[in-house]
C-alpha cells in the first residue's frame, strides 16, 4: 500500500514546478500551461485524498476544477490572441504599458 | 511492493515530464511534453480507483485544452522564439520562491492528520461501481454547484468569443 504522504508530497513537486515556471518563462503560452500544471497538481492530491479518506467528494471537487480548468484555458488563450492583435508578441516583459 | 514500484515510476515520470514543460525552448515541444504528462496523470488516477476522473483527464485536458494550446502556440513565431532567452530576468526570484515553497509546504505535511474514513469504501465503490456513485452524489447534493458549472462554462464561451473577435469598422 502506498501511503498517502507520498501523493502529497508528488503534488507538491509538480505544484512548485508550475509556480517555478509561472515566475519564471518569458512565453505567456508557457505560463498558461504552468497554471494547468498547477491545477493538475492539485487535482493529484484531491483524488489520492479521496481514496484514501474514502469520500467521493474530493473526486467531485476535482471535476469543477477541470471545469474551471476548461473555462480559464478558453479565456486566457482569448486574452492571448487579443494581445497578438495589439502588440504581435507572446513575449511577457515586452508588455508594459501600464509601467507594472 | 509492485505497488510502489508503479507509484515510483509514476512519480518520477510526471516530475520528469513537468520539469521538461516548463524548460523546453520550443513551445510546442512543450505542449507535446504536456501530453504525455497528462496520460501518465490519468494512469495514477485509475491507480487511485478513479476510473472516471482518469476518462475525463484524458477527454478534456489532452482532447480539449491542449487541443486550444497548440492552436494558440501555431501563434508564436519559432524562430524568434529560438533566439533568445527562454526565461524573463527576475527568473532566479521565482526559482527561489518556487524552492521554498516546496520546503515549506512538504515540512508542514509530517504534521497532517487524516480525518476519519468516510462511507465509500472501495467495496461500496465496486458494488455500485465507480461512475454510478459519483453521478449519483453529483446529482444530488452537488447539484446546485454543477448548474453554477454549467454557467461558468457558458460565461467563458461568450468570453472568448468577445475577447477574440475582431473590431468592428467605424
Amino acid at each position: 500500500m502506498v501511503p498517502l504522504h507520498w501523493y502529497m508530497v508528488l503534488s507538491v513537486v509538480v505544484f512548485a514546478i508550475g509556480v517555478f515556471g509561472f515566475l519564471s518563462r518569458r512565453n505567456i503560452i508557457i505560463m498558461f500551461m504552468s497554471i494547468e500544471l498547477m491545477l493538475n497538481a492539485v487535482n493529484i492530491n484531491l483524488i489520492s485524498m479521496s481514496h484514501y479518506l474514502q469520500d467521493l467528494r474530493g473526486q467531485i471537487l476535482a471535476f469543477f476544477v477541470i471545469a474551471v480548468a476548461a473555462a480559464e484555458a478558453a479565456i486566457g488563450l482569448a486574452i492571448v490572441i487579443a494581445l497578438f492583435r495589439n502588440k504581435a508578441t507572446a513575449h511577457v516583459d515586452e508588455m508594459k504599458e501600464m509601467q507594472g | 511492493m509492485i505497488q510502489q514500484l508503479f507509484f515510483a515510476y509514476f512519480a518520477v515520470a510526471i516530475t520528469v515530464f513537468s520539469l521538461l514543460v516548463v524548460t523546453r525552448k520550443n513551445p510546442v515541444h512543450s505542449v507535446m511534453w504536456m501530453l504525455l504528462l497528462f496520460f501518465h496523470i490519468a494512469s495514477l488516477y485509475l491507480f487511485l480507483n478513479a476510473e472516471f476522473m482518469a476518462a475525463i483527464q484524458i477527454i478534456v485536458y489532452a482532447g480539449g485544452i491542449l487541443v486550444l494550446f497548440l492552436f494558440a502556440v501555431l501563434l508564436v513565431n519559432i524562430k524568434d522564439e529560438m533566439k533568445i532567452s527562454k526565461f524573463i530576468g527576475a527568473a532566479p526570484t521565482g526559482f527561489t520562491f518556487a524552492v521554498g515553497l516546496l520546503v515549506v509546504v512538504i515540512m508542514s505535511i509530517r504534521s497532517f492528520v487524516a480525518a476519519p474514513p468516510g462511507i465509500y469504501s472501495i467495496e461500496v465503490i465496486k458494488q455500485q461501481t465507480h461512475t454510478k456513485a459519483l453521478g449519483m452524489l453529483l446529482y444530488t447534493e452537488f447539484l446546485y454547484p454543477f448548474e453554477v458549472a454549467s454557467l461558468i462554462l457558458l460565461v467563458a464561451i461568450i468570453g472568448a468569443i468577445v475577447l477574440a473577435k475582431r473590431r468592428l469598422k467605424g
